[in-house]
């Protein structure tokens, strides 16, 4: 289960929807224009078991969430999700590697304090004596260009 | 029977003798022939490994995914605290002052490290460059990249981190880096062959013992190292994933 967002975690004017997840059912999101650009050279790893809840994330994950680690074991990855991304991004995404296969595609990610970060991210199932044992997901920064052309497609895509 | 032993291709000059040293001592400790084969470049390496002339190998990580994944072999130990890294550097009076002053066509010197080359151009990346619209000069050392940007002949060097460092201040005060990867999970790692695998744990802990006693300090000082640490199969398979996603 994915609490709601807290009003009292939230930096600066912020929007209220309600999302439906997947399995877990509705969460509350609280969201704001503010972006934090997304830290140069440095990746943001995350590792999830089969079934998708997070089992491992690296230090740049924690700063740019803005989650302690502790309140992200354990939990799905749509904590994460924003209302802005087209949820046939991410049918696309579990078909892809539920196949077997890398996906790869621009994110744009909620933080804890409602904010949010772009990230180009890639998607393979770990595969361990040739039985898939989890997903590590590995974003690094998109370019302009590409975060621009998601800017434009994502509103259409609902 | 004896066995081969190799080391990637990217080691620093001044480290060749003491990969020499750290097989006379392997072969003390283990009480067998092992052979140092030392080859010139990552393709001359790359084919004697896929003919399984290789047992042991001190490989990049762009090796050691291909040897574990294809070729069966095992990781043994990584070197404290060495991480590859890659950076973008400039010549120091260059007009290029940050990322987003890059622009097609650009002018990139690199060597031919695999990984460092892959890490740079997911760097360029980010500032819409890739393979069609910049144009790559290879370098046989990063010594001739930097000189190839003191020249003013390409406009950005990818280096290993590493060798960067090393370049010596005359040049480094010439060039300015414009950025540095800070991965932090891609690094270099002994491993061992098929052929050799039952003797894996074996090695593994004589490598990893190798700081506790003057002898092996001082064969680990002539590679530059401070210790090996234990690099197990899941860590191992960890790195080829996130190298693998950093391929496309
Ligand atoms: C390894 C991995 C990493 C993921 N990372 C993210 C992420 O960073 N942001 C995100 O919104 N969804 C991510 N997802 C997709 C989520 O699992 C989820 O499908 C998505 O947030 C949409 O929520 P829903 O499926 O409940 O509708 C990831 C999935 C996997 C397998």
């Amino acid at each position: 289960m994915l609490e709601d967002m807290k009003a009292e975690d939230i930096v600066g004017e912020y929007k209220e929807v309600t999302l439906d997840l997947y399995k877990l059912g509705s969460r509350k999101i609280l969201y704001t224009e503010i972006e934090t650009p997304y830290p140069d050279g440095k990746l943001i790893v995350s590792t999830t078991n089969v079934e998708g809840v997070i089992s491992h994330v690296n230090q740049a994950f924690i700063e740019m969430s803005g989650y302690a680690e502790e309140e992200v074991l354990g939990q799905p990855h749509s904590i994460l999700r924003h209302p802005d991304m087209p949820p046939a991004a991410f049918k696309d995404l579990w078909d892809t590697v539920t196949s077997g296969k890398k996906w790869q595609g621009i994110v744009k990610n909620l933080r804890k304090d409602g904010g949010y970060y772009w990230v180009k991210a890639t998607v393979i199932p770990n595969i361990r004596n040739g039985q898939v044992a989890g997903y590590t997901s590995v974003r690094r920064k998109p370019s302009a260009t590409v975060v621009d052309e998601s800017i434009k497609l994502y509103p259409t895509l609902f | 029977m004896s066995y081969m032993f190799t080391v990637s291709p990217d080691f620093s000059p001044d480290r060749l003798s003491g990969w020499y040293i750290f097989n006379t001592w392997m072969q003390r400790q283990m009480g067998v022939d092992i052979h140092l084969e030392l080859y010139d470049d990552f393709c001359a390496q790359r084919v004697a490994t896929y003919s399984n002339k290789i047992d042991l190998i001190y490989a990049n990580p762009f090796d050691a995914a291909m040897l574990v994944r294809e070729k069966g072999f095992l990781p043994m130990v990584k070197p404290e605290g060495l991480l590859d890294e890659a950076v973008i550097a400039v010549s120091a009076e260059s007009s290029i002052s940050t990322m987003d002053d890059l622009t097609a066509k650009l002018k990139v010197a690199m060597t031919e490290d695999p990984d460092v080359n892959m890490i740079g151009m997911m760097l360029l990346e980010s500032a819409d460059l890739n393979d069609d619209n910049i144009e790559k000069s290879i370098f046989d050392s990063y010594i001739l990249v930097a000189k190839s940007l003191l020249r003013g002949n390409d406009d950005v060097g990818v280096f290993l981190a590493g060798s960067y460092d090393d370049l010596s201040n005359m040049v480094k005060k010439q060039l300015r880096i414009l950025l540095t990867s800070e991965i932090g999970e891609i690094h270099h790692s002994f491993l061992i062959g098929p052929k050799f695998a039952d003797r894996r744990e074996e090695i593994q802990n004589l490598l990893i013992g190798m700081n506790e006693n003057e002898k092996g300090q001082g064969v680990l000082e002539s590679l530059g190292f401070k210790s090996w640490e234990k690099v197990d199969d899941e860590e191992m398979e960890f790195m080829i994933d996130l190298m693998d996603t950093l391929s496309v």
